[in-house]
C-alpha cells in the first residue's frame, strides 16, 4: 500500500480525504437535567449527589402501585423558557405519554416522557465555528423523568449484578433535538458548548458534562457528496466531554467512510466512544433496539400551556449570550475575542457589568473597552491564579480604570492596586493613597531619569545604535524601575526614542 | 384493518417479557385479532371535526410547586426488594442493554 489512504491507516490520519468525497449528516441529541428543588413527578429532593444511596426516594419515584405522579410547574417552566431562548413554538395544548421499555433503572416498566405533542418545537440555534457562523434547527424539546443509576459488580460468589440506586429516578430531564443538519464534529462540539451556555444563562441547568448534567448523543452518517438520500446511521453515546463529541464524531465519519470504500454495508447500531482507546465500539445492534409502545399517560391530565403564562416567562428571560455578544461588540465597541469572553465567563461578565454600572453611578466616564481590558486580563489573570474564588468591587475596579486612564497613576501601578485589593479587600482609593502611587507626566522630571539610565547602561545605548530596536524595551524597563512603576510609558517611550535617534548625538559616552 | 400475525403476537410478548406456549399464542391471536376487528368498526365512524381526544379525565393543568417533600428512609426502600446490600437493591446484571 503506497497510498495515503490505506487500510492501515489510522482514523484522523489524512481526516479531509474522506470528507473531501461523503459529506457527513450528523444530528445531535441532548439530555440536560434542569435545575429544580424537587423531582418531576414527586416532591423528593433532586441534592442527591453525594448522598447515600436510595436515600432520595419515595413511593412515587419508586413506581410503587397506587401512586400517581403530580407535575414540577417548574420544570415544566423552564423547558417553555428554553423553547423561547431558541425561538421554539409552544403547543397551546401538549400532554404526557408512557415509553414502555423493561430494564432495572426504570421501576414502573415505562418512562414517563412526551411523545407526538412536545412542550417545544422547530427551533434554532448559531454558534460560531472556525469556518463562520452556523446554525442549526432543533426539531422538539421534551420533557420526561430521569432513570435510575446502575452500578454492574460481581458478588463475592461470582455473580454478575448491578446495583441500583434510585436517587436520580424521576429527577426532571429535558431532551433536546436537533435535524441532522451539522456537517462536522467541530459543529457538533460547538453546538453542544453554545446550548451549554445558553442553558447556564437562562438558569434552567448546571449542564455539567462531567456530573452528567448535559449527556450528547451523535446520530452519524455519511452520503457521497452531491447526494441527497440519508446512509444508514450510528448512534454515537458516551462521551463525556466537549472534546470527546468533536472526537468520537471525527472517528465515527473514517470508520463509516473506510467502510464504504471497502464495499461492505454498515450497520444501524449503537455505539459507545472510549475516550482512552480514541475509538467507538458497539454497544447494541438494530435487533436489540426497542419497540416503546408509546401511549398517552393516563395518570396525568393534559397540560395547556396558555399564552399569558408563555408571555411572561419570555419576559422574565435574561439577555442571551448572543444578544450579549452582539450588544458588546456593536454598542460598546468591543473586541470579539474580548465580548467572548465575558459572555461565557459569568464571574467575568457580572464583574464587567457591575464595574460599568458603578461607573454610570459617578460620572460614567469610563471607556467600556479599558473596563473590558481590565476584566478579562488583570482580573481573569488573578481569578485564575487564585485557589478559590476572588472578590473585586465593582467601584474599586471603576476607580483603578478611571485612575490609569486619566494618568494619575501608571498601568503598572493599577495592577498592583488590584492585586493588593484583591488580597485584602482594602478600597482601592485607600491602597493608592497609602502607597503614593501617583504617575510622573512631568517631562522634565522624565528628561532627568532618562538621562540617568542612559549614561548608565551604555552596553544597551550600543546595541541600540547597532540596530537591535528590542534594546529600548530594556531601557524602558530601566526607567519604570527606577521611578517605582510611576513614569507615564507613552512619555519614557517617547523621550527615549527621542534621544536614541539624534543622529550625532552619541549619548552616554 | 391490519391483523396480527403469529410473529407479531410473539414480538409484543417478548416485549411484555410474557413466556406463552403455543397453545396460549393461538388463543392470544384469535383474540388480539377480535379486538382489532372491533376497533375497525369504530374506525369505520365519521370523526370529521371531533378534536382528538388522549383520555377523559375533565382537568387540565394539575401542577405543584417546586417544593421538597420528605423522602422514605432507606430500610424502608431495601424492605421491598428480593435482595439488596444494605444501601442498593441488587437485581441480576442484564447484559448487552443499557439505560436511556
Amino acid at each position: 500500500m503506497t497510498t495515503a489512504r490505506g487500510a492501515g491507516v489510522a482514523p484522523g490520519a489524512g481526516s479531509t480525504s474522506a470528507l473531501d468525497r461523503y459529506e457527513a449528516v450528523i444530528g445531535i441529541e441532548v439530555h440536560c437535567q434542569l435545575r429544580t428543588a424537587s423531582k418531576m413527578f414527586c416532591g423528593c429532593s433532586t441534592d442527591y449527589d453525594g448522598a447515600p444511596p436510595n436515600s432520595h426516594v419515595c413511593p412515587v419515584c419508586l413506581g410503587l402501585p397506587g401512586t400517581l405522579p403530580t407535575i414540577n410547574r417548574r420544570a415544566v417552566e423552564h423547558v417553555l423558557a428554553t423553547g423561547a431562548a431558541i425561538g421554539g413554538t409552544t403547543p397551546e395544548a401538549t400532554r404526557w405519554d408512557r415509553k414502555n421499555y423493561f430494564y432495572p433503572d426504570l421501576p414502573k416498566g415505562y418512562q414517563i416522557s412526551q411523545f407526538d405533542l412536545p412542550l417545544v418545537s422547530a427551533g434554532s440555534l448559531t454558534f460560531d465555528t472556525s469556518d463562520g457562523p452556523a446554525t442549526v434547527q432543533i426539531r422538539r424539546a421534551h420533557l420526561e423523568e430521569d432513570t435510575a443509576k446502575l452500578v454492574h459488580a460481581t458478588t463475592t460468589e461470582g455473580r454478575r449484578v448491578s446495583l441500583v440506586d434510585f436517587n436520580r429516578s424521576g429527577a426532571p430531564l429535558m431532551e433536546i433535538v436537533t435535524e441532522p443538519d451539522l456537517r462536522t464534529g467541530e459543529q457538533a462540539r460547538r453546538y453542544a458548548e453554545e446550548l451549554q451556555l445558553l442553558l447556564r444563562s437562562i438558569g434552567v441547568s448546571d449542564a455539567d458534562m462531567e456530573r452528567g448534567q448535559l449527556r450528547v448523543e451523535a446520530n452519524v452518517s455519511l452520503r457521497p457528496r452531491g447526494t441527497e438520500p440519508f446512509g444508514i446511521r450510528t448512534e454515537v453515546k458516551n462521551m463525556n466531554s466537549f472534546r470527546a463529541v468533536e472526537r468520537a464524531i471525527a472517528f465515527e465519519v473514517e470508520r463509516q467512510a473506510r467502510a464504504l470504500d471497502a464495499g461492505e454495508t454498515l450497520a444501524q447500531e449503537t455505539r459507545g466512544w472510549s475516550d482512552d482507546r480514541g475509538e467507538t465500539y458497539v454497544m447494541r445492534s438494530k435487533e436489540d433496539s426497542h419497540d416503546y409502545r408509546y401511549f398517552p399517560e393516563p395518570d396525568l391530565p393534559p397540560l395547556r400551556v396558555e399564552p399569558a403564562w408563555l408571555a411572561e416567562i419570555r419576559r422574565r428571560l435574561p439577555e442571551l449570550p448572543a444578544a450579549r455578544r452582539a450588544r458588546y461588540r456593536e454598542a460598546l465597541g468591543l473586541s470579539a475575542y474580548d465580548a467572548e469572553v465575558l459572555v461565557s465567563d459569568p464571574d467575568a461578565a457580572t464583574l464587567f457589568e457591575a464595574t460599568l454600572a458603578a461607573d454610570a453611578r459617578l460620572d460614567a466616564t469610563l471607556d467600556a473597552k479599558a473596563v473590558a481590558n481590565w476584566v478579562t486580563g488583570e482580573y481573569l489573570r488573578l481569578r485564575n491564579a487564585a485557589e478559590g474564588p476572588i472578590s473585586v468591587g465593582p467601584g474599586d475596579l471603576a476607580h483603578i480604570v478611571g485612575q490609569v486612564a486619566g494618568g494619575t497613576i501608571s498601568g503598572a501601578n493599577g495592577k498592583d492596586v488590584l492585586a493588593e485589593h484583591v488580597a485584602t479587600g482594602r478600597p482601592a482609593g485607600e491602597i493608592i493613597a497609602a502607597r503614593g502611587f501617583h504617575q510622573i507626566s512631568d517631562a522634565s522630571e522624565i528628561d532627568r531619569v532618562v538621562d540617568e539610565v542612559l549614561a548608565a547602561n551604555p552596553a544597551a545605548v550600543a546595541d541600540y545604535a547597532a540596530g537591535k530596536a528590542q534594546a529600548v524595551g530594556f531601557l524602558v524597563g530601566q526607567v519604570m524601575k527606577a521611578t517605582r512603576g510611576q513614569a507615564r510609558a507613552e512619555l519614557v517611550q517617547s523621550t527615549l526614542r527621542a534621544r536614541l535617534d539624534v543622529p550625532g548625538d552619541k549619548v552616554g559616552g | 384493518m391490519a391483523t396480527l400475525s403469529r410473529a407479531d403476537v410473539v414480538h409484543v410478548a417478548h416485549l411484555a417479557r410474557l413466556g406463552l406456549d403455543d397453545a396460549e399464542l393461538a388463543r392470544l391471536e384469535g383474540q388480539l385479532n377480535h379486538i382489532l376487528e372491533q376497533y375497525a368498526i369504530l374506525a369505520g365512524l365519521d370523526t370529521e371535526g371531533i378534536p382528538p381526544t388522549a383520555q377523559t379525565i375533565e382537568l387540565e393543568n394539575i401542577l405543584r410547586d417546586d417544593v421538597v417533600t420528605a423522602s422514605m428512609p432507606v430500610a424502608d426502600v431495601l424492605a421491598n426488594a428480593a435482595e439488596h446490600d444494605g444501601a442498593q437493591i441488587v437485581v441480576p446484571a442484564i447484559l448487552g442493554g443499557d439505560a436511556e
